[in-house]
């Protein structure tokens, strides 16, 4: 058994870990906070592409470095964990994800090699609006060529060269692929929860947009690139949730009172650890969902939507119990806690709510039961 | 990643499995054996000396002790394969896991040819004697005195939470020979039999009704000072060695989780329709399945680092805190989907399984989250051992143990 990653990629995280902290920290993303005009660090992507990331899984005949989705892994965990200001999420482990997956030949060979590079920048786009997307109340609408519709919140939908978008095809659903700069898209920042990742509303109308590969079977296609996403976006979130445990035992230990350091005292102690067992748990789902991830398992599904609900939990509760355990001081503007926790309530609905996913979760287990049967 | 074994770790199992099939039955899913504690016992003992006979009786003692100085992998693989097998264990588990290994660290050669075959083929059946009414989470405050006399040290007191002490032959006992010392200084370690004069056990009833523990009362006991382990006041060392084995033993809580609920939950109807259609029911089954499966994958990197020889991070350590409050929660939630039905345990003489597993897992869990380590320590031990965070401050730190305040 072997159910931990190589020694080349623990040190692919160790030298993501070093770049990061010294290209990303956590005064890059303040820096980003503070400035309502900057939607990411542009310099900070520019450095990534650079190192190759954005071509981490793109094979290496489209220009990528044909490595494996559990580098991608190593990666995403680095990226939350410095909160990296960048659309490494929307382009990487969704737009160019979909284009691997569902797109044709001609259409890789003309998205990919960009994509891979960095100098194409994509992004998804599901929702219209607040609540759940449903696929028979999609408006956006594709025909003949061209697409209609209006797509919000679309995450980095500003600095997106182009967008896969989720629109009604005929009878079905596409996936199509829309140029966000071409005759025909309007679209404006829309302020958001996390301005560390920006949101966009995308107004298409009668924009040219061509569907992704066959089409027709795009809501299925989402369902699959949302499975495979979710690994990913739970590495984010496990980063994020140890860096802010990571936060919460430094501050605790140097802050006294009543004579001590509060973090002898239980109260505190065992705070902190229930958040490194939920991180723990969620870490070693995180682990699962690589591996099924990697291999193309038949229980990807199971196995993506575990990492995703234990890690958005995860997140969730360590960056809030970090805020609970700085004090006063934790809720103020200067100190950093609050983009952690930010980050963590965007992530955790960037992809689908926490109920969405134990949904998809008990779906999953009610599947293998059937199937078993 | 992979989940393959390894060669060497392949043909073990194959071992281990050929040996199985071809001495036990699988475990099913049907009723649990209908026997008497006393028809368990024989039933354990048989199965104990088949696996001596054959060197499966203690895979990681010394050869000498009829081991075969198996890896912590070998061991898991055992224990994987074993499980798959309706075979009785449970009375062996303290004896072989927590007192052999102390004896083989502290007894001198005699005692070890004398006791340790006969513990391997389970002749002999061990206990632990540590827990007192006033000593559980802070053991090292125990009261149980020892004073010499002559060649042997009369023993006076109460031990508590004593498991299987009424059917056990032997047992290891930790008691204080100077109350004048420091709480953990003054503490020396014995092995006794357990038909010694002066040993009176009387069994606790737990809130399940079960009789599992002991209080074990000892007057005037006598045990002879080559039976002592360690050196006078060096008792909470070898206390250590045992606790550390204990902390290998205690693991998954087992009993009602994610996947009993999910098939209930199919079957319960909730306004006309399954349960498992109720968003609330589901949330709480993702719940429970994300934990469980938290648990079983952080095994499998515990594992993971066993295999390839590296020591395993701490991990592990948030192993019984999760599923023994997983344990009490998943069971108080089915008797709620039940409803109104949820309180039966079954008419007379047709106990329903939904009753057995869910009721019994309700009632056993309390003692989950307290055996072995509560919650609370087990946090403790997270936050210092884990995460490098102080002790709390300890007011009875260096003071003579007499002088310590006890209140109740």
């Amino acid at each position: 058994m072997n159910f931990e990653f190589s020694d080349e990629q623990n040190l692919l995280r160790e030298q993501a870990q070093r770049f990061l902290s010294e290209q990303s920290p956590l005064s890059t993303v303040r820096a980003v906070l503070d400035d309502a005009d900057v939607s990411c660090d542009k310099a900070l992507w520019q450095a990534i592409c650079d190192l190759g990331w954005t071509g981490v899984t793109v094979p290496e005949s489209y220009g990528g470095l044909g490595m494996g989705y559990l580098e991608l892994c190593v990666l995403a965990e680095e990226l939350g964990r410095s909160l990296a200001p960048t659309p490494f999420a929307s382009s990487v482990y969704l737009a160019t994800e979909a284009l691997i997956r569902f797109g044709s030949e001609a259409q890789k060979q003309k998205w990919l090699p960009g994509l891979a590079s960095g100098e194409v920048v994509g992004t998804v786009a599901v929702a219209e609006g607040r609540g759940a997307p449903q696929a028979d109340a999609l408006a956006a609408f594709y025909a003949n060529g061209t697409i209609t519709g209006t797509k919000l919140p679309v995450p980095d939908g500003d600095v997106a060269d182009i967008a896969i978008v989720v629109a009604k095809d005929g009878a079905g659903i596409s996936l199509c692929l829309v140029e966000l700069q071409g005759d025909g898209v309007t679209r404006s920042v829309v302020a958001n929860l996390d301005p560390t990742r920006s949101q966009a509303c995308v107004e298409m109308t009668g924009a040219s947009a061509e569907v992704l590969g066959a089409g027709g079977s795009g809501w299925a296609q989402l369902q699959e690139l949302f499975n495979r996403a979710a690994v990913l976006f739970a590495f984010e979130q496990v980063g994020g949730a140890q860096a802010s445990l990571d936060m919460a035992k430094e501050y605790a230990l140097g802050r006294y009172a009543f004579g001590r350091s509060i973090a002898s005292f239980q109260a505190i102690k065992h705070k902190l650890a229930d958040m490194y067992i939920a991180t723990t748990l969620a870490r070693s789902n995180c682990y699962y969902g690589a591996w099924a991830l990697a291999e193309d398992a038949p229980d990807l599904a199971l196995a993506a939507a575990t990492a995703r609900v234990s890690a958005t939990k995860a997140f969730h509760e360590c960056s809030k119990e970090n805020i609970q355990t700085h004090g006063g001081m934790g809720f103020t503007w200067e100190f950093d806690c609050h983009m952690y926790y930010r980050r963590a309530k965007a992530l955790s609905v960037n992809l689908g709510s926490l109920s969405s996913w134990e949904d998809r979760l008990v779906n999953a287990l009610e599947s293998r039961i059937a199937k078993e049967a | 990643m992979n989940f393959e074994d390894t060669p060497q770790e392949a043909a073990f199992r194959a071992e281990a499995r050929a040996f199985l099939s071809a001495n036990a039955q699988p475990k099913t899913d049907t009723a649990p054996h209908q026997e008497t504690e006393a028809e368990y016992i024989l039933r354990a003992k048989a199965w104990q000396k088949l696996k001596a006979d054959h060197g499966w009786a203690c895979l990681s003692y010394p050869s000498e002790y009829g081991g075969r100085g198996a890896t912590s992998m070998e061991n898991i693989i055992w224990g994987q394969e074993e499980g798959k097998f309706d075979v009785p264990v449970g009375p062996y588990a303290i004896g072989l896991g927590m007192c052999g290994p102390t004896m083989i660290a502290y007894a001198g050669e005699e005692h070890l040819k004398e006791r340790i075959p006969r513990m391997v083929e389970g002749v002999d059946i061990w206990c632990q004697l540590f827990s007192e009414p006033g000593a559980g989470s802070d053991l090292a405050n125990l009261r149980t005195r020892c004073e010499r006399d002559g060649d042997d040290w009369i023993i006076n007191g109460q031990k508590i939470w004593t498991s299987g002490a009424h059917f056990c032959d032997w047992g290891i006992l930790v008691t204080r020979s100077d109350p004048t010392a420091a709480k953990h200084k003054g503490l020396t370690f014995f092995f006794l039999d357990m038909k010694s004069p002066g040993v009176e056990i009387r069994p606790i009833k737990q809130i399940s009704g079960d009789s599992n523990f002991n209080e074990v009362y000892f007057t005037d006991v006598r045990i002879p000072d080559h039976q002592r382990l360690g050196a006078v006041g060096d008792g909470w060392k070898v206390s250590l060695t045992t606790l550390m084995n204990e902390r290998l033993a205690v693991g998954d809580a087992g009993g009602a989780d994610a996947p009993h609920l999910l098939e209930l939950a199919q079957r319960i109807m909730i306004d006309g329709e399954p349960a498992i259609k109720s968003r609330a029911v589901r949330e709480k089954l993702a719940t429970w399945h994300c934990e469980k499966a938290g648990l079983r994958n952080t095994k499998y990197r515990v594992m993971s680092a066993l295999s390839q020889g590296k020591t395993p991070g701490p991990e592990n350590s948030i192993t019984k805190v999760v599923s023994a409050s997983k344990l009490q929660d998943v069971s108080s939630f089915a008797i709620d989907l039940m409803d109104m039905g949820g309180v039966m345990l079954g008419r007379e003489g047709q106990e329903e399984l939904d009753g057995k597993l869910f009721h019994g897992s309700f009632l056993g869990a309390p003692g989950m989250r307290i055996a072995g380590g509560t919650d609370e320590i087990l946090r403790n031990i997270i936050a210092e051992r884990v995460l490098g965070l102080p002790q709390d401050v300890r007011v009875d730190k260096g003071i003579p143990f007499n002088e310590v305040e006890q209140g109740n």
